[in-house]
């Protein structure tokens, strides 16, 4: 595998390094596989390559008769190859119950998949939507479940993954070892939005955790607020592009007049995109399904008042809204 | 003997197109298992998971048809033998009077399941909307009648088609000429209605014997 | 079977089976093996089109990260139908139902497969299939992904979920009765004298091929049926709802695609076998061990699918099991390819068009071999799972493998298909083309997975950016290289000079006979007395 070199580089550079506990045994599997069949490619490669050249029909170097009987040399291949892929196997399944093993104080965390966002709940009743608040340094479990399809809670930066199956709690853990934010994907398509359900583990210090954890359900204190309030709760997920069948598309929006699905219209105000955002059903624009969760009792009043600030603020066909860090 | 029959390509002779036939049909029946074989796999599962929705949906199942029906599809089989017997020995009659023995058999096992079917239409045990469970009963005995239709109802249109075969055969004994094969037919067809019968004989204690002690 | 229909010994100085008769009729109603290869030729070509013009459409679409040429329902129907096409209507008939059915029974000396009515059949069933899922497709698209995982399938997802299924599931009791006409056929119709182990290696793997089509595909019928059946009637056994289990659909659709991808690439070993050997000539290394090989990957394969549920919640256990297997099926493939390598040793080599699609093969089937040890490791493939690692590990093995020994094997046979020469040089740049298009395509995917980008996403974080744009210009090329062969291939068949015979003076029955073979293919039947690829010895 020449072209190994970029895999590596990048590991180097440290795009993908890793940042759990797991992570280096893992990678160190990798690269010793990496090593192994680069060394087997690079081998075959040479053999075939000096044999092209040597046995060419215009080639008069002699043919050499076969020295050893075929099965010296079957025999030999075969067991090379049993030893090499047990040993594999031996230290992948080493590491692998490990890795299924979750520490006994892992702090447990509650993740809902549906389609097509993350809703994450913590023991002590906070919740976030796209987003998982963790300590570094500190086994979490996940306890994974579905209401709709199947999906795949993947954070490659943690080399973890597992499917969300509805009908079943699925767990797995991980304990950060760096600080930072890590992506989140789905794994298993699941549906149109398949490739918008991402979100970002946010992994701090003992210290920013616990800040965070009494903030309530005050997200920052910038004065963006409602750019990261709209970004935290994965509204963008939805209502980000014009694909006409999910969600409406918000810039330019406010003081004009939309058609709704119940024949009538409305002006979109601060109290119409308020009780949007509280109660999605009430008032649905023509051409979509009633699908958005209410977000009453997840918003503080604050909160909902800088998002309608910051959807008003809004301009027309502006593409870039503030989608999941 | 053999040599005399002329046969069409691309076979040689008579022996080779009989071994081509007997291993084409074996190999079908192979397909055939597993065609089965996914269904039966989903049952193993299911009554592991759900041991006690699987006994109650069983104890709604008639015993008295079921088993009668077995019966009848054992008796069948041996009627099919004895055809398979006569047509070799070129007792064309015979083998005709045995086939029609099968095809009756046959017919009634059929009538009885279809008495059963709308038993358990009656009776709101077919999946779906208008399924009620009984009383006390978990919801899972939904999935017990949904495999029950699923296998028997797969079993019965192999029996339809066994039914037709064994017919096209009887036929075709009945206008054969000297040189037909009609042993090596009949005993082809013979094969597939006992295969038939054998998913039968599986099927019966694992739908109807579940819940009895 | 009446008597009178076909003849019973074949004339003397017969026409060969293009010139026979030329009418539309005589070849919509023809049994002859050659014929029905010809027929699946154009239909496969057809499938293979559309299959890449979905796949062209994904990868100009990936040049953005942002989505910009194509919603994501439609970005996920592209896919949808890149996959199902590619695998059931052009990977898993390819080799088998056009090359296999062409060569087969000359190969072994008979003058047709064991049922050629059946033969004809099995082309009006898989066309059947193929009409109802083009329905799925001009009808609105399918948007399940080629696995049809449930829930999403039998209860979310709202394309032609029924008609797609039920193409596939129609196609496959064609490939049914192609497997069951091979195994009869070598069972009973081989020449006198040609015994198991005189064999050549292509009809050891269509054989094995052949089992696991006989064995496994009805079990993906059953799936299929439930799954129709769960979106028809609101109820199944998949369903979580009702207490059913979604994995379990998982299980019994990879107890048959897992055996299916060794389908898709069993008969491509035995083509490039045939080629190695024919090229260098030179008797192949360990003939028996490589057939025994070809065995144990077909029974093994039917081993190994829990290895595509490790993250699915399937028991600790079992991915240990699973995975152990997964490592034990590489074996006989690491096997093979070393024999093909010490086949090269001392031989006499010519690079003809054939040969280089064939090293091709060697190369990119090694690579995509080497890859899935990294998804049979358990912790590793955690990391890997459903990224695009896993896409490019499966196209190194079916694109760069299969389609690779298809091109190769329908290069080596063509001059006895079609009784002409194509232009050899051409045919060489074309390879060449191929090669490099592919590895320049799929090598950047193992970089995306491994870097973490999930497979069947349609918009992607702006970090994946460069690599994709490689990955499509890559697929440009690629496109260039596919498309040379149906120029050159099909202007032979006009302007071609006549092959002879054996152009590449190959041994094998196959080329004892005129190119293009006769209706009945041998005047008289042959007996056989030499083992396989008895060539001379080669004078330096």
């Amino acid at each position: 595998m020449s072209a190994g070199a970029p895999l590596v580089v990048a590991m180097i550079d440290g795009v993908m390094a890793g940042a759990s506990r797991v992570s280096p045994a893992v990678d160190a599997i990798f690269l010793a596989l990496l090593l192994t069949c680069g060394v087997v490619t690079l081998g075959v490669t040479a053999f075939v390559l000096y044999y092209l050249v040597r046995y060419r029909r215009s080639s008069p170097a002699p043919r050499p008769s076969q020295r050893w009987p075929e099965w010296v040399w079957e025999t030999l291949w075969t067991s090379a190859t049993v030893a090499v892929f047990l040993v594999f196997f031996a230290v992948g399944a080493r590491v692998y119950l490990r890795m299924e093993t979750p520490p006994a104080d892992a702090i447990p965390i509650e993740v809902i998949g549906r389609q097509w966002m993350w809703d994450v709940r913590h023991a002590d009743g906070r919740r976030e939507f796209n987003a998982v608040h963790v300590p570094v340094n500190q086994a979490i479990l996940l306890r994974l479940s579905s209401e709709d399809v199947i999906h795949s809670f993947a954070v490659p930066a943690f080399r973890l993954k597992q499917d969300v199956v509805p009908g079943k709690t699925t767990t797995t853990w991980f304990e950060a070892t760096r600080t930072g934010e890590f992506p989140i994907y789905c794994d298993q398509y699941c549906g149109t939005a398949h490739s918008e359900m991402n979100g970002v583990v946010v992994v701090e210090s003992a210290g920013e955790f616990a800040r965070w954890q009494a903030a309530g359900a005050h997200v920052g204190q910038d004065p963006d607020r409602g750019a990261r309030l709209f970004a935290t709760y994965g509204c963008a997920g939805c209502h980000q592009r014009s694909e006409k069948e999910r969600a409406p598309s918000l810039g330019g929006l406010a003081g004009k007049m939309v058609a709704l699905a119940d024949g009538t219209r409305a002006r979109v105000d601060d109290d119409y995109l308020r009780e949007s955002i509280l109660q999605p059903g009430a008032r649905v624009v023509a051409g979509y399904g009633a699908t958005m969760p209410s977000y009453a009792g997840m918003l503080s009043d604050q909160d909902v008042s800088e998002l309608v600030a910051y959807l008003k603020r809004l301009p027309a066909d502006d593409r870039r809204l503030a989608s999941a860090p | 003997m053999k040599a005399t029959v002329s046969v069409p390509l691309p076979y040689a002779d008579a022996a080779q197109r009989d071994r081509a036939g007997q291993l084409g049909l074996w190999t079908f029946l192979a397909t055939e298992v597993l065609f089965f074989g996914g269904l039966f796999g989903s049952y193993v599962v299911l009554r592991h998971a759900y041991p006690v929705a699987f006994a109650a949906g069983s104890s709604h199942l008639s015993f008295a048809i079921g088993t009668t029906n077995t019966l009848v599809l054992l008796t069948s089989s041996l009627t099919m033998v004895c055809a398979v017997v006569f047509a070799e020995a070129g007792r064309r009659l015979a083998a005709r009077a045995s086939m029609g023995a099968t095809v009756a058999l046959g017919t009634a096992f059929l009538i009885l399941k279809a008495i059963e079917y709308h038993d358990k239409y009656v009776e709101h045990f077919v999946p779906g909307s208008s399924f009620q469970a009984a009383p006390g009963e978990p919801p899972q005995v939904q999935l017990f009648f949904f495999l029950y239709f699923a296998l028997t109802g797969l079993h019965a249109l192999h029996m339809l088609i066994g039914i037709g075969v064994v017919l096209w055969n009887e036929r075709r004994v009945a206008h054969a000429v000297a040189d037909t094969p009609i042993g090596l037919s009949t005993e082809l067809v013979g094969l597939y209605w006992h295969f038939v019968d054998c998913i039968w004989v599986f099927l019966y204690p694992l739908l109807y014997l579940v819940a009895r002690p | 079977m009446k008597t009178d229909e076909l003849p019973m010994t074949p004339a003397r100085d017969e026409p060969d089976y293009l010139e026979r008769d030329r009418s539309l009729r005589s070849w919509l109603l023809t049994t002859d093996h050659k014929r029905i290869a010809i027929l699946y030729l154009l239909s496969l070509t057809g499938f293979f089109a559309i299959a890449a013009v979905a796949a062209a459409l994904m990868r100009y679409e990936l040049l953005s990260p942002r989505g910009d040429l194509l919603v994501s329902d439609l970005y996920n129907r592209l896919f949808t139908l890149h996959g199902v096409t590619m695998v059931w209507f052009f990977l898993i008939p390819s080799i088998p139902t056009v090359l296999g059915n062409f060569v087969l029974p000359l190969m072994i000396g008979a003058r047709d497969v064991a049922f050629p009515r059946l033969n004809l059949a099995s082309w009006y069933i898989f066309m059947a299939g193929g009409a109802l899922a083009l329905f799925a497709i001009i009808a609105g698209g399918v948007d399940t992904g080629w696995t049809f995982y449930t829930p999403y399938s039998s209860t979310y997802a709202n394309g032609n979920v029924m008609a797609m299924a039920a193409g596939v599931f129609v196609a496959g009791f064609g490939s049914i009765a192609t497997g069951l006409n091979f195994i009869v056929t070598i069972h009973t119709l081989r020449a006198p004298g040609l015994t198991w182990f005189r064999l050549p290696l292509f009809v050891w793997s269509l054989y094995a091929t052949s089992l696991i089509l006989v064995l496994a595909t009805p079990v993906l019928a059953t799936t299929l049926a439930l799954i129709m059946l769960e979106r028809g009637w609101g109820v199944g056994v998949f369903d979580p709802r009702l207490g059913g289990d979604p994995l379990l659909f998982q299980h019994l659709f990879w107890f048959y695609s897992h055996p299916a991808v060794y389908i898709m690439i069993l008969p491509g070993m035995g083509v490039v076998s045939e080629i190695f050997t024919a090229f260098s000539r030179k008797r192949i290394f360990g003939y028996r061990v490589m057939a025994l090989a070809i065995f144990s990957i077909a029974i093994l394969g039917f081993l190994v699918w829990g290895h595509h549920m490790f993250v699915s919640s399937q028991s600790v256990y079992a991915g240990l099991v699973f995975s152990l297997l997964s490592f034990l099926v590489a074996v006989p493939s690491a096997v093979k390819v070393f024999s093909w390598t010490a086949t090269l040793r001392g031989g006499s080599i010519s690079f003809e068009a054939p040969f280089l699609f064939a090293l091709a093969f060697l190369a990119l089937f090694t690579i995509g071999g080497l890859t899935g040890l990294f998804v049979a490791t358990l912790p590793v493939d955690v990391h890997l799972h459903d990224t695009y690692f896993v896409i490019a590990h499966f196209h190194y093995i079916m694109v760069g493998g299969m389609m690779t020994a298809y091109l190769g094997g329908l290069h080596y046979w063509w001059p006895k298909i079609s009784g002409r020469l194509y232009p050899a040089r051409t045919a060489q740049v074309a390879a060449v083309t191929i090669f490099v298009g592919f590895n320049l395509t799929f090598f950047p995917q193992f970089i995306l997975g491994y870097l973490g980008m999930p497979r069947r996403f349609h918009l992607y974080p702006p970090e994946f950016h460069t690599l994709n744009v490689i990955s499509t210009a890559g697929a440009a090329v690629l496109g260039v290289g596919y498309l040379l062969p149906l120029f050159y291939l099909v202007r032979s068949m006009l302007h071609g000079r006549p092959a002879g015979a054996n152009p590449w003076r190959a041994t094998g029955l196959e080329w004892t006979v005129p190119s293009p073979p006769p209706e009945h293919n041998f005047a008289e039947i042959p007996v056989v007395t030499s083992p396989p690829y008895d060539y001379p010895p080669i004078r330096s």
